[in-house]
């Protein structure tokens, strides 16, 4: 069962195409990078797949369903989880609580369980209490559970962001610029973990990034776009070297000057 | 055994507290009956709130109309058993049952009319949520005040005083119970990341309409306990007692103990109403007084008096769940396990 298989999406906004023909597809345990120039519509296409926004044309299909016009929360529960590019925690709260709030999704109870205190509801309390702290453990965070997040380090609120995604169960993983603001050492270190996490708990893991080499190095698959067209797509090698995208990223001046030839096609700009 | 112990905990409060409650009420002089259930009721209506406007952070100003709904609720319901006997019973137990439920059936009527506000005014944020649930709360005291049955602008009087300091208290426990479990269960925490962060939670699995509305209905409900509680100690419900001044008023109870916390609330509740009558006596002074007291205490501490903390978290030990070793055994043992272990080392800790 291939667990997301995005068909041509397209996202309007008024006039603005800010995604055009959006396809891709990942396979269980797959990493995929989609890169691509400020603007060019990257996480336009994580808001589609979330179900931020519905998509004006195609299909966002999860685990074999169309999923076009659910909630976010509902798609969240068919198993994708993301990240944010601008951090989005639950600012006030411990960073246990953040990351037991994504592990109540699966909650078998309800308020009145809560009211009453049902057994039922202790019994989900506690496991949602050891899943989290099995996340928490996972990102190389239990020293820090019962701290506010919004007094966590940049770095540490970033991997809190990943295990609380982590903990909602998902198939998918979608990281939005994970490595935004990190040094080059902790960049390295955010490699080795996206492919830990992959290899542990088999997800399929893609990945949103500015920084080439963490892209390059990471994944297996890479997507590029372009004011919202897929202008390459390809394994990293080959896209490092695909003149349409070099032209993306450094202008055609700089095709000239090293004397590569201009490219054709629809990522091509007058 | 911890079946037990649930029983236990759940009544335990109440245990507790219902001698306190009799004995004020047997010993406090009768002019001060009054203004302890109108402290009582500030403290449920300030709670109750709470869970929507500190617990959920939505902004919710039609709280006296649901008020409302369980004032004439109740009061109908005493009205058309007042001179019926129940079978086999005294009188005063009879009359106790009536009264019982004829406050259940307030906290339903309530629920439902909050339900019925809330599903389409909680897809509103901030300012406008505020202004729809504003005019909710209008549109239901209009439309009481039109209604034949009801009374119109006259209300309904010459209710049997049932309500008495031990009815309000246990019904204030009830709500400070209810709000406390809440804030500590998953559910609660799903409330939280509602108001934290509306996007974050429902990208984390979190159903935030649901749990608005759910939270809505929950304060509603309680709302309508304190509006049947309030008809029955003064006797008589008109569409006047319910103008959204008096939502205003749990408003900033509200605000001013800090959103979110429980503890806070109850402060706010009892130090306000309490002010307010001990202020009576410098007459027209005695609104500028308040205000400006709210005002000074607003530049002063603009989280309230608790900010979003409880009064326990003031002390210097936390309340968080213990950590448990990864990959534990089955969750009954470590958690059964783990405070006793720690409660030892903390009192043996110390010795020489």
């Amino acid at each position: 069962m291939i667990p997301l298989h995005v068909k041509s999406v397209t996202m309007r906004f008024g006039g603005l195409k800010a995604l055009s023909s959006f396809s891709l597809s990942l396979a269980p345990g797959e990493l995929v990078g989609l890169i691509g120039p400020n603007g060019a519509g990257k996480t336009t296409a994580f808001n589609a797949i979330t179900g931020v926004y519905r998509p004006s044309e195609g299909e966002v299909v999860v685990a074999g369903e169309v999923v076009n016009g659910q909630r976010p929360h509902q798609i969240c529960a068919r198993g994708i989880a993301r990240t944010f590019q601008n951090i989005r925690l639950f600012r006030e709260l411990s960073a246990l609580d953040n990351v037991r709030i994504a592990c109540h999704a699966g909650a078998r109870t309800g308020f009145f369980d809560a009211l009453l205190l049902t057994g039922r509801h202790r019994e989900e309390e506690a496991r949602i209490l050891e899943r989290a702290e099995r996340y928490l453990e996972v990102m190389g965070l239990s020293h820090r559970r019962g701290e506010i997040a919004r007094n966590l380090p940049y770095g540490e609120q970033r991997r809190l962001e990943i295990a609380r995604a982590l903990a909602t169960g998902p198939k998918v993983l979608c990281l939005d610029e994970p490595a935004a603001g990190m040094n080059a050492a902790e960049k390295l270190e955010l490699m080795a973990l996206i492919r830990d996490l992959r290899d542990r708990f088999g997800l399929a893991i893609l990945v949103i990034e500015h920084d080439m080499r963490l892209v390059m190095g990471v994944s297996e698959r890479v997507l590029v776009l372009d004011h919202g067209v897929t202008i390459a797509e390809g394994k990293p090698e080959a896209i490092r070297k695909d003149p349409k995208v070099i032209e993306a990223y450094l202008g055609d001046a700089y095709l000239e000057e090293k004397h590569i030839e201009r490219p054709a096609g629809p990522g091509a700009h007058p | 055994m911890a079946r037990a112990r649930a029983v236990l905990r759940s009544v335990l409060p109440f245990l507790v507290g219902l001698p306190i409650l009799l004995a004020v009420q047997a010993l406090s002089p009768p002019d001060y009956t009054l203004i302890l259930v109108n402290v009582g009721v500030n403290v449920i209506l300030a709670v109750s709130l709470n869970v929507v406007n500190g617990f959920t952070g939505q902004f919710s100003l039609g709280h006296a109309g649901f008020m409302a709904v369980g004032a004439y609720t109740a009061a109908k319901i005493t009205l058309a058993f007042s001179g019926v006997q129940l079978a086999f019973l005294p009188e005063a137990v009879s009359d106790q049952l009536v009264f019982a439920l004829a406050l259940g059936a307030s906290m339903l009527t309530a629920a439902a009319a909050g339900f019925l506000v809330g599903m389409p005014s909680l897809r509103l944020r901030g300012d406008y949520l505020a202004i729809v649930t504003l005019g909710f709360g209008e549109i239901i005291r209009s439309l009481i005040e039109n209604m034949k049955f009801l009374g119109q602008a006259t209300g309904l009087s010459g209710l049997p005083p049932y309500t008495n300091i031990a009815w309000v208290g246990v019904s204030a426990i009830a709500t400070v119970v209810m709000a406390r479990r809440l804030a500590v269960s998953t559910q609660g925490r799903a409330l939280f990341a509602i108001r934290e962060d509306e996007v974050a939670a429902e990208a984390m699995g979190v159903d935030t309409t649901g749990y608005k509305v759910r939270a809505f209905v929950i304060s509603s409900a309680y709302a309508g306990l304190a509006g049947g509680l309030i008809a029955h100690a003064i006797l008589l419900t008109t569409p006047r007692m319910f103008t959204f001044v008096r939502s205003i008023e749990v408003v900033v109870m509200v605000v001013l103990g800090g959103l979110g916390s429980i503890t806070g609330s109850v402060v706010a509740a009892v130090v306000l109403t309490v002010a307010l009558e001990g202020l009576r006596e410098f007459q027209q002074y005695r609104m500028v007084a308040y205000a400006a007291g709210l005002i000074v205490l607003m530049l002063l501490r603009p989280q309230g008096i608790f900010g979003t903390r409880e009064l326990w978290d003031l002390a210097p030990f936390r309340r968080l769940p213990r950590p448990r070793p990864f990959g534990g055994r089955a969750s009954t043992g470590p958690e059964g396990a783990s405070p006793t272990a720690v409660r030892d080392d903390s009192t043996h800790g110390g010795r020489p």
